[in-house]
C-alpha cells in the first residue's frame, strides 16, 4: 500500500499544474462515455482537492466521485476512467519477450468466462525458468490462502511480468494479456487447492485425503467456502487487470487506452449485441428498474385528477376549525387498468430482446388488470401460464423448452404466426386490450398477411410494435416492418434498457 | 413589518460561520465509529468534504444500508441537534417550512371581538411568533446552534416542493409575507436520502455531493455486527456476515438489509447459538427474509432444506 501511495504522490508532484490538465482530460472522457459533468461540478471537484491529502488515493477518488458523478449507474464508467487517467506507475516497466503467433490471432474480446470454466491448459512461461514459475505459483497460492492483500498484489504483478509477455506498442487489448496471465497461473488449479485447504481447516486436522464435499463439512459450509475462494480469486484477478492497465497506460498514454476500453453505459447497451456478461448485468437491472417504475406510476396515478370533492370528509375536517372548511378533501378515483397482450418473436437474434420485454412487463404486471403473453417463430403459442410462478427465470426457461413455436422449419414467418394467432385468439381481443408485438419483422420473404394486423388494430384498444433494430435498418433486406407499422399506433425502436423503460412508462399512461 | 424576530440575526451579512466539525479524515472515521457506525473510506471522505465545502450530501442506495442511520450518527458524533424532515407525496410548504396556527388565530380573533379593537391591532397581534408553527426546514436554519438536518426520501415529494427545498438550502432565508424575511442563524449540516424512484432535478444534484452507499463487504458487515451486537463473538459475527452476503447474491424480491442481519445476529444470540448449522439457519431465516418465495429460494440455494 505505502509504495503505491508514495508513487502516486510523486506522480502528482511531477505533473504539478499538469494535474488540472489530467483532470480536464478525465472529464472529457467521462462526457464521452455519457456521464454528464457540468462546469460547476468540475469546479467543485477542483476545490474539493484542496481539502484532502492528495496522497490518499481513496479519498482523492471519493472526492472526484462525490462532486462529479451524481448517478449510481454511472459509477462503473467513472471507475474505469479513473483507473486509467490516475493510474499508479506500474511495478516494473514492460519487458520484451517472444510472441506467440497462435495467440496473436486470438480475438481481443474473447469471452473470458468460458476459459475460466474450462480451465487449465499449460501455457508457455514467458521465458522464466520452470522452478521460478513454480515458486511464483506457490507464493500466489500462499498469499490467497492467507488472504494477504499486499502479497496478492505483488503476486499479481509478478504474474503479469512472467506470463503476459507484454510488449510496447503492440496493438492488443488488455483482455488478451489478462487471458494469458490467468492461463499461466492455472486459476482453476488454484481454486481447487484453496477449496481443499479450506475443507481441511474445517474438518479440523483430520487426514487431508478424506476431504470431499459432504464429508465432515455441511453443504452450507461448502457453499460459503466456495464463495470465499471465488472472492479471493476475484481480488487476484482485479489486481492482475489493474497491473495490465497500468502498463498499457504507461506504454500508450491514458487517452489511447481509454479509447480502446470505452464501453457504453449499461442502460444504453444494445440488446442484440450484448455480451453474456452484459446480459447477466442487464437481467439483474430489470427488477430494480421495474420496482422504481412501479412506485413512480403509482404515485403519478394517485396524483393525477384528484377526483371530485368529498363533501363528507371536508365537513368532518372543518369541525376542527369551527365549521370553516379550510382544507377541501377529494375522492380518489379508481383508475382503469389496461389489459395487456404481448406477442413476441423469439427466433434467433431477437430472442434476447423478447426475454427482456417479457421480464420487464411481468415485473410490473400489477399495473395491468391482466397480462397475456404469446411467443412465435413460424407458429404461435400462448405462454401466460408459464408466468404463474414467482420465478421468472424458470418461466423463461419453460418457454425455450415447452412452447410450441415451430410449424415448418423454425424460420420466422410473421404472416403465418399472425394468421394463426388471429384465428385462435382474435375473438378474445377487445377494446380493453392493448397489444404489443415485438420483433424485427424479418420475414424471410414470406407473405406478410398485413391485413390480419389491420383487423387486430381495429379490434384492440392500442396496437404497438417494438423493433430491436436501429431505425436505419428498418425495411432493408427482408424486413417489412413498415407494412405492419402502418396499421399500428406506433412503431418504436427499443434497443436498450433506457428505451424499454420509456416505452413501458408511456404504455401505462395510455 | 420587521419584528423583533429577525432583530437578532447578523444583519445583512452572511450566516455566522460555524467551525468545521471534523479535524481530519481519520477523525470522521473514529468519531463515527464511537457512535457504533462503521463507515468505509468513501463514506468518511464524503462526510468530511461536505463539512469543508459546506454542501449538502445526497445519499442513495438500497433500502436498509444505513442512510438514515448515517445522518443520526453524524449528529451524535458532532454533538449537534438532529432534525428530520420525512418526505411524502403531498408534502408542502405548510408541512416543510412553516404554517400559521389558524385555529389559534381564529380563537384570538373571537376573543378580541369582545373588546373593541382596530383591525391593525388585531392583525399585528395574530401574525407574530406565538402563532407561527415552525416546521423542520425553518427550524433547522433558525436554530441558534447549527443542527444536522436529514431530509429523508426526497424522491417522494413533487418537483415543486423539491425546488422549495433547494431555494431554502441555497439562500438560507425564508420570506413570510405577513411578517418579513427570516435569515438563517446558523448553517445546518444537510443530508438528503433518496430511493431513486424518480430522477431528482439536475439543479438539486448539481448542488449536492453524491454518496452511493452499497451493501457492505463481509469485513465491514462483520465490524458492524460486532459494533451493534457486542455480545456476539467474532466467529458468529463472521458467519452471519458471510451467510448474509451469500444470500444477497441470490436473485431475491428483497435482499436482507443491514438492520435485518443485526436482528438475525441478536436472534441467534438469544437462542444461544454458537455456530450456525442448517437447522438453526432454516428455523431463523424468516428474520432475514420477508417473502415466502425468497425464503424458499434461499433454503434451496444454501441447501438447508
Amino acid at each position: 500500500m505505502s509504495i503505491t501511495d508514495t508513487e502516486y504522490k510523486d506522480a502528482l508532484l511531477r505533473t504539478g499544474e499538469g494535474m488540472q490538465k489530467t483532470l480536464l482530460a478525465f472529464v472529457d472522457e467521462l462526457r464521452l462515455v455519457g456521464v454528464p459533468v457540468s462546469i460547476s461540478e468540475v469546479l467543485d471537484a477542483l476545490s474539493s482537492l484542496s481539502h484532502i491529502p492528495l496522497s490518499d488515493r481513496t479519498a482523492f477518488k471519493a472526492s472526484l466521485g462525490a462532486t462529479m458523478v451524481k448517478n449510481a449507474a454511472h459509477y462503473a464508467a467513472f471507475d474505469a476512467a479513473f483507473e486509467i487517467f490516475f493510474a499508479i506507475k506500474p511495478f516494473e516497466s514492460v519487458e520484451g519477450s517472444q510472441t506467440d503467433e497462435l495467440e496473436e490471432s486470438m480475438k481481443e474480446d474473447s469471452d473470458l468466462s468460458d476459459f475460466l470454466q474450462s480451465g487449465e491448459q499449460p501455457g508457455p512461461g514467458g521465458g522464466a525458468g520452470d522452478t521460478d514459475v513454480q515458486a511464483l505459483l506457490e507464493s500466489i497460492f500462499e498469499a490467497l490462502l492467507n488472504d494477504n492483500e499486499s502479497e496478492i498484489r505483488s503476486g499479481a504483478r509478478q504474474a503479469v511480468t512472467v506470463f503476459a509477455s507484454m510488449e510496447p506498442g503492440r496493438p492488443v487489448g488488455g483482455t488478451y494479456y489478462l487471458y494469458r496471465t490467468l492461463r499461466g497461473v492455472h486459476v482453476e488449479n488454484l481454486a481447487r487447492r484453496l477449496r481443499e485447504a479450506g475443507r481441511k481447516e474445517h474438518v479440523g486436522g483430520g487426514d487431508g485425503d478424506a476431504a470431499k464435499p459432504g464429508d465432515g463439512i455441511s453443504a452450507l459450509e461448502e457453499r460459503l467456502l466456495r464463495e470465499d475462494v471465488d472472492r479471493r480469486l476475484e481480488k487476484f484477478k482485479s489486481e492482475v487487470k489493474d497491473e495490465i492497465r497500468r502498463r498499457l497506460v504507461d506504454d500508450r498514454g491514458a487517452e489511447a487506452v481509454a479509447k480502446t476500453t470505452r464501453k457504453p453505459l449499461l442502460e444504453e447497451v444494445d440488446f442484440m449485441h450484448a455480451t453474456s456478461v452484459e446480459m447477466a448485468e442487464l437481467r439483474s437491472m430489470i427488477n430494480p428498474l421495474a420496482r422504481r417504475l412501479q412506485a413512480r406510476l403509482a404515485m403519478r396515478r394517485r396524483h393525477r385528477n384528484r377526483g371530485r370533492l368529498d363533501v363528507r370528509k371536508t365537513m368532518r375536517e372543518s369541525l376542527s376549525s369551527g365549521g370553516v372548511p379550510l382544507y377541501p378533501r377529494y375522492k380518489h378515483p379508481r383508475p382503469s387498468k389496461p389489459e395487456l397482450w404481448i406477442v413476441c418473436d423469439i427466433s434467433g437474434s431477437v430472442a434476447s430482446f423478447a426475454r427482456f420485454t417479457l421480464q420487464f412487463i411481468y415485473a410490473i404486471q400489477l399495473q395491468f388488470s391482466k397480462v397475456r403473453s404469446f411467443v412465435f417463430i413460424d407458429e404461435v403459442d400462448e405462454v401466460t401460464d408459464f408466468f404463474k410462478t414467482d420465478d421468472l427465470g424458470k418461466a423463461l426457461q419453460r418457454i425455450n423448452n415447452e412452447a410450441n413455436v415451430v410449424w415448418i422449419d423454425g424460420h420466422s414467418d410473421y404472416g403465418n404466426a399472425f394468421t394463426r394467432f388471429y384465428q385462435r385468439y382474435g375473438d378474445q381481443v377487445t377494446k380493453k386490450s392493448s397489444v404489443i408485438i415485438t420483433g424485427d419483422a424479418r420475414n424471410n420473404y414470406h407473405s406478410s398477411e398485413a391485413e390480419v394486423i389491420a383487423e387486430l388494430a381495429d379490434h384492440s384498444r392500442h396496437l404497438f410494435w417494438l423493433n430491436p433494430e436501429p431505425t436505419a435498418y428498418w425495411d432493408t433486406g427482408d424486413s417489412i416492418v413498415s407494412e405492419y407499422g402502418t396499421h399500428c399506433e406506433g412503431v418504436h425502436e427499443v434497443r436498450n434498457l433506457k428505451q424499454l423503460e420509456v416505452f413501458v412508462e408511456s404504455l401505462v399512461d395510455h | 413589518m420587521v419584528t423583533e424576530l429577525n432583530a437578532d440575526t447578523a444583519g445583512e451579512g452572511a450566516i455566522p460561520a460555524t467551525l468545521p466539525i471534523w479535524k481530519s479524515l481519520e477523525d470522521v472515521s473514529e468519531r463515527l465509529a464511537d457512535t457504533n457506525y462503521v463507515p468505509d473510506d468513501q463514506i468518511a471522505s464524503v462526510i468530511y468534504l461536505a463539512d469543508r465545502l459546506a454542501k449538502p450530501i445526497l445519499c442513495e442506495g438500497p433500502a436498509g444500508v444505513g442512510k438514515t442511520e448515517l445522518a443520526k450518527s453524524v449528529a451524535a458524533a458532532s454533538g449537534r441537534r438532529f432534525i428530520r424532515l420525512q418526505c411524502y407525496e403531498g408534502l408542502d410548504e405548510a408541512k416543510a417550512l412553516y404554517e400559521w396556527n389558524y385555529k389559534k388565530q381564529l380563537l384570538r380573533i373571537q376573543a378580541d371581538q369582545a373588546k373593541d379593537h382596530e383591525w391593525n391591532e388585531i392583525e399585528d397581534s395574530i401574525f407574530n411568533e406565538d402563532f407561527l408553527l415552525t416546521r423542520p426546514l425553518l427550524e433547522a436554519i433558525w436554530s441558534p446552534e447549527p443542527v444536522v438536518l436529514l431530509i429523508d426520501e426526497v424522491d417522494r415529494v413533487e418537483i415543486e416542493t423539491e425546488a422549495l427545498l433547494l431555494e431554502v438550502l441555497s439562500d438560507f432565508q425564508v420570506s413570510i409575507p405577513e411578517f418579513g424575511t427570516l435569515r438563517a442563524r446558523s448553517q445546518p449540516t444537510v443530508l438528503l436520502t433518496s430511493n431513486n424512484t424518480r430522477e431528482l432535478s439536475e439543479a438539486l444534484k448539481r448542488r449536492c455531493l453524491y454518496l452511493h452507499i452499497k451493501y457492505p463487504d463481509i469485513d465491514r458487515e462483520r465490524a458492524i455486527i460486532q459494533a451493534r451486537v457486542p455480545e456476539a463473538d467474532e466467529a458468529l459475527a463472521d458467519q452471519v456476515a458471510r451467510i448474509a452476503h451469500s444470500i444477497r447474491s441470490l436473485d431475491l424480491k428483497k435482499a436482507p438489509s443491514i438492520s435485518e442481519t443485526i436482528d438475525w445476529a441478536r436472534t441467534l444470540l438469544l437462542l444461544g447459538v454458537k455456530k450456525i448449522d442448517a437447522v438453526t439457519a432454516k428455523s431463523t431465516l424468516n428474520v432475514l427474509l420477508k417473502y415466502q418465495s425468497d425464503i424458499e429460494k434461499a433454503e434451496r440455494e444454501l441447501e438447508i432444506e
